[in-house]
């Protein structure tokens, strides 16, 4: 069993605990095992990207170092999370003052300067597990279902800096679509922003963004819509006033390998 | 004109707004273009010309929503939301200017609210 330091994020442990539970469970049924550091903090949610902001940056800094202690790789699930500690590590890898300030600040044993790899959740699944390899562990193949990927903005931007996919064009979750059985349906705002925060001040905006993600896939026939983040999941239920169901990415991957039953205990 | 403002902006951002051809695609793909009285493109011109105390009275800082899409399609990747970012954040630092009180957070909320949300907006709107 390969092991890896896994990163949950606060909203996997309160509003998104689907999202965690069924990467857990189908994680174990795909023979890696993730283990969480016991004392990981709150990423921040948004990644700040000025040059004056160190204190900001700190707790990203942290998580990432303490994989690299571990010497393992890194996994995230949330894609807020996985956006803020991506281009943490591109900034600290590539702009040497922010590294020594930060270093500065932190002084860790030996200094972070973006040693360790992150992947996300959609990664493993590509890159060290393989697509192939995972259609043939699936038990309950998603036959004849038109499933919307929908990736949002954090996935995939800055581009430079998630290094996920083409931003523009992206493939990785309409793979993992095929790997489980189902039919990917490609519609045009599948990149597009549901509003994120704005959700707490301004629900008309969010609204008029979400509907058009949902509006969008629908008219090309979904069945269901699948993400990664707390935050889209949120936007796309509440606030699109639209019944296309959407859900985790980790709940089909559970129920194509038939562990989703016992991810509930 | 306020040059201290703007040397602050343009060392904060790290942006070389001498950059921008001002073809408008960053404004054209943003998504809160219509609720923006200054687009992304305006940012950029305006911190060039040194206008910023109008831009950090105004409401747009605020409509953001840090989706990147104008860094990622930008032709000379001149990254206009980290110039909007510098301006918010040369707003709120000002004493008493957080945009959000944590005590109006609570009537904010729903029972299906994920933390992301509220975090990312204290990391938005309040120093
Ligand atoms: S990005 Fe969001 S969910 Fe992830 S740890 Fe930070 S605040 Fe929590
Ligand atoms: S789509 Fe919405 S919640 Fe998702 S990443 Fe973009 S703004 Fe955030
Ligand atoms: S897309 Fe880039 S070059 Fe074009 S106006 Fe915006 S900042 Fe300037
Ligand atoms: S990052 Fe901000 S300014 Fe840029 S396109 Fe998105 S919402 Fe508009």
């Amino acid at each position: 069993m390969e092991t890896f330091t896994y990163y949950p994020g606060c909203t996997l442990r309160t509003q998104a605990k689907d999202l965690d539970r069924y990467a857990r469970s189908s994680a174990e049924a795909l023979g890696i095992s993730l283990e969480e550091p016991s004392d990981w903090q709150c990423c921040g949610g948004a990644y700040t990207t000025a040059k004056d902001e160190i204190a900001t940056k700190l707790s990203a800094v942290r998580t990432l170092n303490s994989a690299k202690e571990n010497g393992r790789p890194l996994i995230t699930v949330c894609s807020a999370c996985h956006n803020v500690i991506k281009q943490t590590n591109y900034d600290i890898s590539n702009d040497e003052e922010m590294a020594s300030k930060v270093n500065n600040y932190l002084k860790l044993d030996e200094p972070y300067n973006g040693e360790t790899t992150v992947y996300h959740y959609l990664e493993l699944l590509r890159d060290v597990i393989g697509f192939d390899n995972l259609s043939q562990k699936v038990v309950n193949p998603f036959k004849g279902k038109k499933i919307a990927a929908y990736y949002g903005c954090l996935l995939l931007r800055p581009s430079k800096a998630l290094a996920m996919d083409d931003p523009e064009n992206p493939v990785i979750m309409e793979d993992f679509i095929k790997a489980i059985g189902g039919t990917p349906v490609i519609y045009a705002q599948r990149n597009e922003c549901c509003g994120g925060y704005i959700t707490l001040e301004d629900k008309a905006q969010a609204a008029k963004r979400s509907s058009a993600v949902m509006q969008s896939a629908k008219d090309q026939g979904a069945d269901m819509i699948i993400t990664a983040c707390p935050l889209c999941l949120y936007n796309l239920k509440k606030n699109s006033g639209s019944d296309l169901p959407v859900y985790y990415f980790t709940e089909l991957l559970a129920e194509a390998l038939g562990v989703k039953e016992e991810s509930n205990e | 004109m306020n040059n201290n403002l703007k040397e602050q902006v343009l060392r904060s951002s790290g942006v070389n707004v001498l950059k921008c051809m001002r073809c408008g695609k960053c404004s054209g793909t943003c998504p809160s273009y219509d609720e923006m009285e200054y687009h992304p493109h305006q940012f950029v011109y305006m911190v060039e010309k040194g206008d910023i105390d109008t831009l950090m009275n105004s409401k747009s800082i605020y409509k953001c929503l840090t989706c990147f899409a104008c860094v990622d399609r930008c032709p000379r990747n001149v990254e206009p939301a980290k110039v909007v970012e510098a301006v918010r954040l040369a707003a709120v630092r000002q004493q008493g200017n957080n945009h959000m009180n944590p005590n109006q957070i609570p009537d904010m909320l729903d029972d299906d609210m994920p933390q992301q949300a509220i975090v990312t907006a204290f990391r938005k709107y309040i120093k």
